[in-house]
């Protein structure tokens, strides 16, 4: 009775550490550290753990299969958490760095996405005028009405085709859109069937260089310049507004208009002024919030993914690392018996099981962490975005590093703690006489 | 087989690390029959009622639109036995977070589909309403929709004529469901008639987004789509015809590399607990050396120590095995219904089965081996002498 509930207690109170411990910022993991060196250093106690540890760290080699195991178990799960959680940045940071606070979208009411929304000339007309709207040294709105259409194109070292998104812009989406830089080449000219493609585009699909010409349905494009941009935009094609509409049968249509606002807080006066206005039935949104909202289902969906694969993999490498503590602990029975005997006392004992067990997992961590990092850091992604190809890099940064080795590391406090109280309980006779 | 109890006990020597590895393997192989549930939905392509359909869209994009006259000219293709047609309506009910599978579809579009079944009375007063509906029983079930309800459902793409913005009211005539539990899926749909759409819709008419094609002879499938995408070539609305399946491989490769994914995780999943049980069985072996001896000593064959310590090892991993994948079998129900039948996953596919049944084999064999080989070999004055 009295086993079980020292058990029982034991249980609580890694859950309770576990819980602590996914809300530690990396300083207070930084204070944790520092004091516990300095427990090690200062107390009588903490030399005895700073030298059992060091014999326990020298046999490391004498045990070298399972503690490998510890460490590579450890890494996959590292590996797959983080590899996971990147791809989710890295698609939330694509469609994410397109907004900006002084830029705003508008769309027809009740449209999600811009392929749902249609705006006729005369909405154009109305919005562009709006209050709030900035404007050009010559006095006209900085404003670009714009239409997308999906376009399939043959994939690059591939037969499949897959669909691009082609937008049509007016000449101010350039200004718009700051981070946007021609890489090569030259922007399109008004009224020509030429293309400007975006770097992501240009790698996913074949055919998009600069002087190539492609077919879109029956008629040839020339593409004249390649693009780049962190957002979304650098994975479509970009041609002049008319001649897109033309082409697709679109008449004078546009699916929104993007402005650009005199300052943020422009913005609450620029909504009022379309919300105001009979003649329209739009919504106006900065682009900062559109392109979040639109990023939130997915990364969610592989974040949680990502989470549960994680959580799985990290019950398997747990009861791993237990398994590999437990038989540490057997074989070291009676070398541990023989410290206590000669005077040793249990913390000591404890302490240099867990860290021992904890640095195996930090190794893990690290390599898990190295290894996705070198593999998968830029990596180059592509999904499919409402009809069209969305590109995005997988993004491995120090955020999920940390919270890769935080894993690593919870995984060895829990994978130390029963081992090492088992070692420290042991009698001591028994122990001794124990082969 | 009659030394079964034999290998039995020696699994169950020390329960302790015996649990702690099945553990392990059964969290390996839990993720193992997710992931693959979930590849195989992904990838397992329609079943065989689909054989023998094309798909027809716009050779410039599957949202252009295609004139309705295409249809009459698609018939008299030869080897075409009939055809059917149908518009994205893209509707929401109430929020927009509920997005329906939502389609204008022509009078005849579900007798190409007879893998759904609908009540004959039920078909019959859908035919005589205008503004009727058939929904999938899942989105039945998911709203609470019963047959004589009338729900206004927004467009994201098309106002309607009658009131003015982007609602359109149906009535709901008839439940459809899917003949096979396999295509489940099938019953999130909605579809409503063309004709209520072309007339009631404020931007243009007499388009649709893609015909579906029944051909006669599915073995001549590609020279009738061939054919068909003659029809159109040079014009301004070129048409690309798919057998069906294509269609939908061609967006589920789109949407992600699944397969690639899911052969990563499982890559170093199966590699860490290859190395966790291996050492394990080299642990339990090194421990029973002597009564290994034993066991030879009272007249063992070395082949019949090899084959009882590689059962154990095969053993140990259909135990773990069995378990993690039984409790798939259990989640994955409550997964689909959780998730409203979107993840398209209803129990366990037989060749998930399978593949988890060989992987605990092999990998079972693989850990036995250099543990069993020891033992194969053990010299027994050695081993009894503690050498």
């Amino acid at each position: 009775m009295k086993r079980f509930l020292i058990n029982f207690g034991l249980v609580v109170l890694a859950v309770v550490a576990l819980a602590i411990w996914v809300k530690l910022p990396w300083i207070g993991a930084l204070i944790l550290v520092v004091l516990f060196a300095l427990w090690m250093a200062l107390t009588r106690s903490g030399r005895q753990a700073a030298s059992v540890t060091k014999v326990g760290i020298g046999t490391l080699q004498d045990r070298l299969g399972s503690s490998l195991v510890i460490v590579i178990g450890i890494a996959g799960v590292v590996g797959v958490l983080v590899a996971l959680l990147a791809m989710g940045e890295g698609l939330q940071a694509t469609l994410n760095s397109g907004g900006r606070n002084d830029t705003a979208i508008v769309l027809r009411g009740g449209s999600v996405s811009e392929s749902q929304s249609v705006l006729v000339r005369d909405d154009v007309d109305v919005i562009e005028q709006a209050a709030g709207v900035a404007r050009d040294a010559s006095g006209k709105p900085m404003a670009s009405a714009e239409l997308v259409v999906a376009a399939n194109l043959p994939l690059r070292n591939s037969q499949d085709e897959a669909a691009a998104q082609l937008r049509g812009v007016d000449a101010s989406a350039w200004a718009l859109r700051p981070d946007l830089k021609i890489l090569e080449g030259r922007k399109f000219t008004p009224g020509m069937r030429e293309l400007v493609v975006g770097e992501a585009a240009r790698r996913q699909f074949a055919g998009l260089d600069v002087g190539k010409e492609i077919k879109l349905g029956t008629q040839v494009w020339k593409v004249v310049g390649v693009f780049q941009s962190d957002g979304a935009w650098n994975s479509e094609l970009w041609s002049d507004r008319q001649t897109v509409a033309s082409a697709y049968r679109r008449g004078n249509s546009a699916e929104s208009v993007l402005v650009k606002l005199t300052s943020p807080s422009a913005f609450g006066k620029f909504k009022a002024t379309l919300a105001a206005d009979p003649r329209l039935k739009v919504e106006a949104s900065t682009t900062h919030d559109y392109f979040a909202k639109q990023s939130e289902g997915l990364s969610k969906i592989i974040r949680v993914v990502g989470l549960t694969v994680g959580i799985i993999m990290a019950i398997g490498a747990l009861f791993g690392a237990l398994n590999c503590m437990f038989a540490a602990v057997a074989s070291r029975a009676r070398e541990i018996a023989t410290l206590r005997a000669i005077g040793f006392r249990g913390t000591p004992v404890v302490v240099s099981v867990m860290l021992e067990t904890m640095l195996l997992a930090l190794a893990g961590g690290v390599l898990g962490a190295l290894i996705v990092w070198l593999i998968f850091n830029g990596y180059h992604a592509s999904t499919l975005s409402g009809f069209t190809q969305l590109m995005f890099q997988f993004k491995v940064g120090p955020d999920l590093i940390w919270t890769g080795l935080k894993w690593a590391l919870a995984i060895g406090f829990v994978g130390g703690l029963f081992p090492a109280v088992r070692a420290a309980r042991l009698p001591v006779t028994t122990a001794l006489r124990e082969l | 087989m009659k030394y079964f109890h034999l290998v039995w006990s020696a699994l169950f020597r020390r329960k302790t690390r015996t649990i702690l590895t099945l553990v392990s393997i059964v969290a390996a192989f839990l993720l193992f029959g997710l992931l693959d549930s979930v590849r195989v939905a992904f990838t397992a392509g329609n079943n065989v009622a689909g054989a023998g359909r094309l798909v027809v869209t716009s050779r410039m994009s599957m949202q252009q639109a295609l004139p309705e006259n295409l249809g009459a000219r698609i018939a008299n293709v030869q080897g075409v036995s009939s055809v059917a047609y149908a518009n994205w309506f893209s509707g929401v009910y109430q929020d927009p977070k509920n997005q329906i599978f939502s389609f204008a579809v022509s009078p005849n579009y579900l007798d190409l589909y007879p893998e759904l079944s609908l009540p004959a009375d039920q078909r019959a007063a859908w035919d005589r309403t205008r503004t009727g509906a058939i929904v999938g029983a899942a989105l039945a079930k998911r709203f609470g929709w019963k047959i004589g309800d009338k729900i206004p459902l927004q467009s994201t793409i098309w106002p309607s004529k009658s009131s003015g913005n982007n609602t359109w009211t149906f009535d709901i005539t008839g439940i459809f469901h899917a003949k096979d539990k396999k295509d489940a899926g099938n019953e999130q749909m909605l579809m409503f008639h063309w004709k209520y759409f072309d007339e009631n819709n404020r931007f243009g008419s007499g388009e649709v987004h893609w015909y579906v094609v029944k051909v006669a002879d599915p073995s001549r499938a590609d020279s009738v789509a061939k054919a068909i995408d003659a029809l159109s070539a040079n014009s301004d609305h070129e048409t690309r015809t798919q057998t069906e399946q294509a269609f939908q491989a061609s967006f589920i490769k789109q949407l992600i590399n699944i397969g690639f994914v899911v052969a990563a995780i499982m890559g170093a999943v199966f590699f860490t607990l290859l190395l966790l049980t291996g050492n394990t069985m080299m642990q339990a072996v090194r421990e029973r050396t002597s009564e290994l001896a034993v066991l030879k000593t009272i007249g063992f064959s070395g082949r019949s120590v090899l084959a009882m310590v590689l059962a154990e090892g095969v053993l140990m991993l259909l135990f773990g095995g069995l378990i993690g994948m039984g409790l798939v079998a259990l989640i994955v129900p409550g997964m689909a219904a959780a998730s409203g039948g979107m993840v398209p996953i209803h129990g366990v596919a037989g060749q998930t089965w399978a593949l988890g049944i060989s992987l605990m084999i092999v990998i079972g064999l693989i850990v036995g081996l250099v543990p069993a080989w020891r033992a194969m070999r053990l010299n027994i004055v050695d081993a009894l002498s503690g050498r």
